[in-house]
């Protein structure tokens, strides 16, 4: 990618300091350039506002879909592996599981489509491409928010009181949106290649959805396949968070120290590889 | 002081393309081709979009890119608005950029006038406090208040083009890049945007980049001009004399001999138009005012009686605008020539033939839409003459105004 460094130190007209911008060919790996994300922060803020504007815009029931998505999904979970499969679970218990999956999928689903769906933006408009992936936490954010306040309602019912791991949810969604966010990285550069991403990712998130304790929790899983389980960086971030909404059994802090792990290397890696596909978006988009 | 604003040495871009079976468009084929060619290099053809481009432009100066398409312009923008990075060379911008390559570029059609300033200012690079500031200024350059909780789609092409070139017009930059924007819009619009543009550069030192087909708008506004072909720099330096330059290599390559078609039965055939100018050069391209004549050969294939040559000039909408006629002449079988003038300054256009020939009132020969000639939206003599809605032919005489007796 092209070296953008601008220089805090360039020529001074009418007392004012112009910015010194540098373009010159590159290739390899490129440095992230964090703090031009930063001046675009505005940016990122406009694209999360209008995709929240225009998300449940022609809809009948409008934001409240937020709400209404996941009480639907945890209805069907909590019947298909309550009363059919005969787990131990509850509504409540697949609600929450539920508030954290969907903050990792939506996430993901809408970072990998971020550039594709921008594609006549970023052939006309210069700004650090980073800030429409992030972006997406944003509006994910505002979903979440209002999902989560649905909660207390529910909680009230259930005689749920919040307890002192509440305090620790907020890292939990951080770390849920790290990955997912490194992940949607990847697959968004990905995409502006190759098409068959969005094919494919469909396929893989309804895996995940399954392979994660959402529905039932691990204590579920059969000892022998428990090490495969285990593999899925989600099942210990999903634990936690549901840990710290209802109580129960402390997480297996060894699969959360793996989950924690695994997020750091792919939202770093994520984010170089986006870096380095970056500079031929323009063109091949 | 150092006063270069953009500095371009040996700038180079070139694209790689990669022939038939190499070209995969889906993860399958890129996959099927590597299992079955393994590490073999692939033929790839590398396309030089721009080759060795090398230009200063100083501070507050305002200079236009010109040259046919495909020429390099829109890359060359792309490249310093940072869309698209360069492989050879190097670019130095001291200022911050902002480029306008498209009219309302991320203009959401569902949210309102209101919602859509906002998004578009920071897609162009607007702090939200800046376009605080700005808000009813770039309402008012609009013209459109009372539509501002109105969704776009709803507003006519006008006022939204009229919206979203005011959102780009108000952005504070020291670097402005402006691509073809100005061919959408009505006339008096595209002439309120242009002063603005000659205003920021003259009242804040903005450097303007203008590329523009519309040389009436590039002579009014740029002190210099670079002339680009294919992928080079062919000319650069004082407007006037890049466009002539320029204007003068378009009518190089265009075709000044039209051939005509032989219709079927017909007793006679114009064999061949030839566009040139009065001292009998070729040339298929003029200036408004600029007198040209037409060289008209035909055959006729029988001795015919009281036969007319006709010319006749169409604009672009297939608007008549003037027929030629030649005296009438009883003619043996063989082959004429007739030669029109034309005195008249047409405005600005492209201009097409209608050809025919009649013996005693009859047409034994018609054609229509042939050939082109080309009128240059600048006239003759110092003063630039702009817009083309105001009539097809173009005054030049500028009476004083005189006081009532």
């Amino acid at each position: 990618m092209l070296t953008r460094s601008i220089h805090p130190a360039g020529r001074k007209v009418n007392g004012q300091t112009l910015p010194h911008i540098k373009l010159r060919p590159a290739s390899g790996w490129q440095a992230l350039n964090l703090a031009q994300v930063w001046q675009f922060r505005d940016l990122a803020l406009a694209f999360a506002g209008r995709d929240i504007k225009l998300r449940y815009r022609q809809t009948f029931l409008g934001i409240a879909w937020v709400i209404f998505q996941p009480l639907m999904a945890a209805g069907i979970f909590s019947f298909v592996f309550g009363r059919i499969a005969k787990l131990d679970t509850n509504f409540i218990f697949s609600y929450v599981g539920m508030l954290g999956w969907n903050v990792f999928s939506t996430t993901l689903t809408k970072s990998s489509g971020c550039l594709v769906q921008n594609a006549g933006l970023i052939s006309k408009v210069f700004f650090p491409r980073l800030i429409l992936p992030v972006s997406v936490v944003f509006s994910t954010l505002v979903d979440f928010v209002i999902a989560f306040m649905m909660l207390f309602v529910m909680a009230f019912f259930y005689r749920i009181h919040p307890a002192t791991e509440l305090l620790l949810m907020p890292v939990w969604i951080v770390l849920l949106l790290a990955l997912a966010t490194g992940f949607g990285l990847f697959t968004s550069a990905l995409m502006v290649s190759y098409r068959d991403v969005q094919y494919i990712l469909p396929v893989l998130t309804q895996f995940l959805l399954f392979a994660s304790p959402i529905g039932y929790s691990v204590a579920e899983v059969p000892l022998r396949y428990r090490n495969l389980y285990d593999l899925n960086p989600l099942v210990g971030l999903l634990e936690g968070f549901r840990w710290s909404l209802l109580g129960g059994s402390m997480p297996d802090w060894t699969s959360v120290g793996y989950s924690a792990g695994v997020t750091v290397f792919v939202l770093v890696g994520g984010a170089f590889a986006f870096k380095k596909m970056e500079r031929q978006f323009a063109d091949v988009i | 002081m150092n006063d270069i604003a953009i500095s371009a040495r040996s700038v180079g871009k070139s694209y790689t393309i990669v022939h038939n079976i190499q070209k995969h468009t889906t993860l399958g084929e890129a996959i099927v081709h590597n299992l079955r060619y393994g590490f073999r290099r692939v033929e790839k053809e590398t396309f030089q979009a721009l080759d060795d481009v090398s230009f200063d432009i100083m501070r507050g100066e305002v200079a236009g890119i010109i040259g046919r398409n495909g020429a390099g312009k829109s890359t060359l923008l792309k490249i310093l608005s940072r869309i698209t990075p360069l492989t050879r060379g190097e670019i130095d911008l001291h200022g911050r950029v902002g480029s306008l390559l498209e009219v309302g570029t991320g203009f959401h059609p569902e949210l309102t006038g209101r919602e859509n300033i906002f998004l578009n200012g920071a897609i162009l690079g607007m702090s939200r406090r800046e376009i605080v500031e700005k808000f009813d200024e770039i309402v008012a350059f609009a013209e459109v208040e009372q539509f501002l909780d109105t969704p776009v789609k709803r507003y006519s092409s006008g006022m939204y083009v009229r919206l979203a070139f005011a959102v780009a017009a108000h952005l504070r930059s020291d670097i402005l890049i402006v691509d073809e924007v100005l061919a959408v819009g009505d006339i008096s619009f595209q002439k309120k945007c242009l002063g603005k543009m000659g205003d920021v550069s003259r009242e804040k030192g903005t450097t303007v980049l203008f590329v523009s087909h519309n040389m009436a708008a590039v002579r009014t506004l740029c002190t210099r001009a670079i002339l680009l072909k294919e992928g080079r720099v062919q000319a650069i330096g004082e407007t006037g004399s890049v466009i002539t330059q320029y204007l003068s290599s378009c009518s190089d390559e265009m075709r000044t001999a039209i051939e005509l078609p032989l219709l079927e039965g017909s007793e006679a055939r114009a064999s061949e138009l030839r566009l040139a100018t009065f001292d009998g050069k070729p040339q298929s391209q003029f200036l408004i005012g600029e007198p040209w004549k037409l060289h008209l050969e035909f055959e006729l294939n029988r001795d015919t009686t009281h036969v007319i040559a006709a010319v006749g000039l169409r604009n672009i909408e297939g608007m008549p605008l003037i027929t030629w006629w030649s005296a009438p002449a009883d003619l043996r079988a063989g082959r004429y020539a007739v030669e029109f003038h034309c005195h008249f300054p047409f405005s600005a256009g492209e201009l097409n033939f209608v050809i025919g020939i009649s013996s005693n009132e009859r047409p034994i020969y018609y054609v229509e839409g042939v050939g082109a000639v080309t009128i240059c939206e600048i006239a003759q003599g110092e003063q630039p003459l702009r817009a083309s809605d105001t009539g097809i032919l173009v005054s030049s005489e500028r009476p004083e105004i005189f006081l009532r007796p």
